[in-house]
């Protein structure tokens, strides 16, 4: 059976790279007026990295076929 | 609490980037395969109803701590922070941490070796039918009630914060509950609530981070929640030496005896719903030590639910207004403080985050009631008063139907709300009736063997029925407060705690004085239902580390620490 970990994992994962990604595209192409305040902490870059580090992490330890949930 | 749908309908307060979009589609996706997948594990009652019996601490523990975290929760409390500061946060710490450790320690025991599939089934077994039959009946009803009120929050808070239609957001919630419940029973309904519990950590714990940031530290936040709105906001303890010294306009008594004592205990242990998720445990190690580790993490819920409200207090430019006054002025309310935060500091991709983890609050909570509502309706009114010699594929096909049924009368029950808004604040009183007397009723069940059949019954009828009747006092003549809640300073809130405390001393009282006065079951009858009767079964000879205890202890020091540092 597959563990609930994996499906956290690929959670994680899948939103962390989509957070990065779109943190990356608005790093590259500030907006004129950022909507957000702290918008120079640039957020989504560092978050989305840890989501996805995170994420790959669980993906990786508990794949099917590695460990019981 | 009250339901955040009174803020302007004109003007959505966010809007999704595309890469947002594509995170809430995925979290549908997600769950729906989630559903398929469990599907072929699903087969006997025991898998459908109990999830196997087969879950670990941690994936109980934490089903345990999201099937209160919803997203009405989350939105409330932050909302409740704002308008009375950090005494939002007793009901995470003395009303929830010590209730959580005494299930653990106390009776999660006897539920467990009592193999019962539910609480109105231990008071079946403790009391008999008539205990059960008032318990399971007002169960059932109050589940669907709140799935359908879940809903229709979900789907006006998405109208307001997005402006999704709310049809379209009802019937796509209900629907994709429906098919992943109805698939895979309470093991999918379990496995979502830990995916939430990580969405909701992911999605949230930016906004005090980056707030904390801005607000220049914890410190600099006390200063600046002091100028704008006032020091009592910032302390947890000094303020409740009387009813007009804080906010919240309540004393230590209330907040001690009412939440802690009696609320938190009937809500944290006998509320199936969350009982539910630690019945499915593996072993009785594993159900000790479940809500040994939602209490854990219930401490630092406050974080990313408090802290919110206090950050929006200090930070935002504007002033956030009750409902009643939103729905006039068109300003925003105190419950908007969440999505007012998430947009102040979340960009593309953390907005869909945020937005996707209150859609997972908000689908949990009614998956959570539907499982409930579908185990409660199977095997304590459907098999004891109806057909009680179906097969455990007629039962389990019986739960499949039951599932899609609940899910369309919570659906109904979402479009009364709509007409008929007011019945959200019913809802939430016709709970709290329950909730007390029933703490009453199981807590004697299980440490008096005195106690019999009558007196459970009787004590549990009129603890609820005091209930009500303080509450409709109140409702017909307001002035009444200060008789149940014993001070003419004290508001709303001091009335649940004290109205909550009245009806369980009416329901112990009456329990007691009629089990003296009836016959009571012999010491066998009562064995493996009351302490003393029971050999309590041992954890088994491991490590001090690994004993429940040991982390219960741990857990209690560090409730004790927190408590002194924000007194």
């Amino acid at each position: 059976m597959i563990s609930i970990w994996f499906f956290i994992g690929v959670s994680l994962l899948v939103n962390g790279l989509l957070i990065l990604g779109a943190g990356l595209f608005e790093w590259r192409n500030p907006p004129a007026h950022p909507t957000v305040h702290l918008f120079h902490l640039h957020a989504n870059v560092w978050w989305g990295a840890l989501l996805t580090l995170i994420g790959a992490a669980y993906c990786y330890f508990f794949k099917p076929g590695q460990k019981k949930a | 609490m009250t339901l955040p749908y009174a803020a302007v309908e004109t003007s959505h307060l966010v809007h999704l980037a595309p890469v947002d979009l594509a995170i809430v589609i995925f979290y549908f996706a997600l769950v729906l395969a989630i559903g398929f997948y469990l599907k072929g594990r699903a087969n006997t009652g025991e898998d459908f109803f109990m999830a196997g019996r087969e879950m670990t601490a941690w994936v109980a523990g934490l089903s345990f701590l999201s099937a209160n975290l919803g997203a009405l929760e989350l939105m409330g409390w932050a909302g409740s922070a704002y308008q009375y500061g950090i005494l939002a946060t007793h009901w995470y710490w003395i009303g929830a941490i010590p209730a959580m450790l005494f299930l653990a320690l106390v009776m999660m025991p006897f539920y467990y070796i009592s193999k019962t599939h539910s609480v109105p089934g231990y008071l079946k077994l403790r009391f008999g039918e008539p205990a059960r039959a008032v318990s399971s009946v007002s169960f059932a009803f109050m589940t669907v009630l709140m799935s359908g009120v879940n809903m229709f929050a979900m789907a006006k808070v998405m109208q307001i914060v997005l402006g999704w239609d709310i049809n379209v957001s009802i019937w796509l919630s209900a629907g994709t509950v429906a098919i992943y419940v109805a698939f895979g029973g309470l093991r999918s309904a379990i496995f979502n609530e830990v995916l939430q519990f990580f969405l909701i950590w992911a999605g949230a714990l930016l906004i005090p981070i980056l707030g904390l940031y801005e607000a220049g530290g914890w410190a600099n936040l006390k200063v600046l929640i002091a100028q704008r709105a006032s020091d009592q906001y910032v302390h947890l303890w000094s303020t409740l030496g009387s009813f007009s010294n804080n906010p919240m306009g309540i004393n230590w008594v209330g907040i001690v005896f009412g939440l802690g004592a009696v609320i938190s205990m009937g809500y944290w242990t006998t509320d199936f719903l969350v009982v539910q998720r630690i019945l499915a445990a593996k072993d009785l190690r594993s159900a000790e030590m479940a809500p040994i580790i939602g209490a854990g993490f219930k401490m630092l819920v406050p974080l990313i639910v408090i802290m919110p409200g206090l950050l929006g207090l200090a930070v935002l430019d504007q002033k956030l207004v009750p409902e009643s006054v939103a729905a006039v002025t068109g300003a925003h309310s105190y419950n908007d403080v969440l999505p007012l935060m998430l947009a102040r500091y979340c960009g593309p991709g953390l907005l869909g985050l945020g937005i996707t983890a209150l859609i997972a609050g908000f689908m949990s909570g009614m998956a959570g009631n539907v499982t409930a509502f579908t185990t409660v309706w199977t095997y304590d009114i459907y098999r004891p008063l109806i057909n009680s010699k179906g097969s455990d594929h007629h039962y389990v096909n019986m739960g499949r139907w039951t599932t899609v049924i609940g899910v369309l009368i919570s659906v109904g029950t979402a479009y009364l709300v709509m007409q008929f808004a007011s019945i959200m604040d019913y809802v939430q009183a016709l709970f709290s009736f329950f909730i007390a007397p029933l703490f009453g009723t199981v807590v004697l069940g299980m440490l008096w063997k005195r106690a019999t059949g009558a007196g459970g019954f009787l004590g549990l009828l009129c603890g609820t029925l005091s209930s009500v009747g303080m509450w409709a006092w109140v409702k017909v003549d307001p002035l009444a407060l200060r008789y149940v809640a014993l001070s003419p300073n004290a508001k709303t809130l001091a009335q649940d705690m004290f109205q909550a405390l009245w009806s369980f001393l009416i329901c112990v009282i009456v329990t007691v004085v009629v089990s003296l006065a009836t016959k009571p079951k012999t010491d066998a009858e009562l064995n493996g239902l009351v302490y003393g009767l029971t050999p309590v079964p041992s954890v088994g000879n491991i490590p001090v580390y690994q004993k429940p205890v040991f982390w219960a202890g741990i857990v209690g020091v560090v409730f004790v620490i927190l408590n002194v540092i924000f007194w």
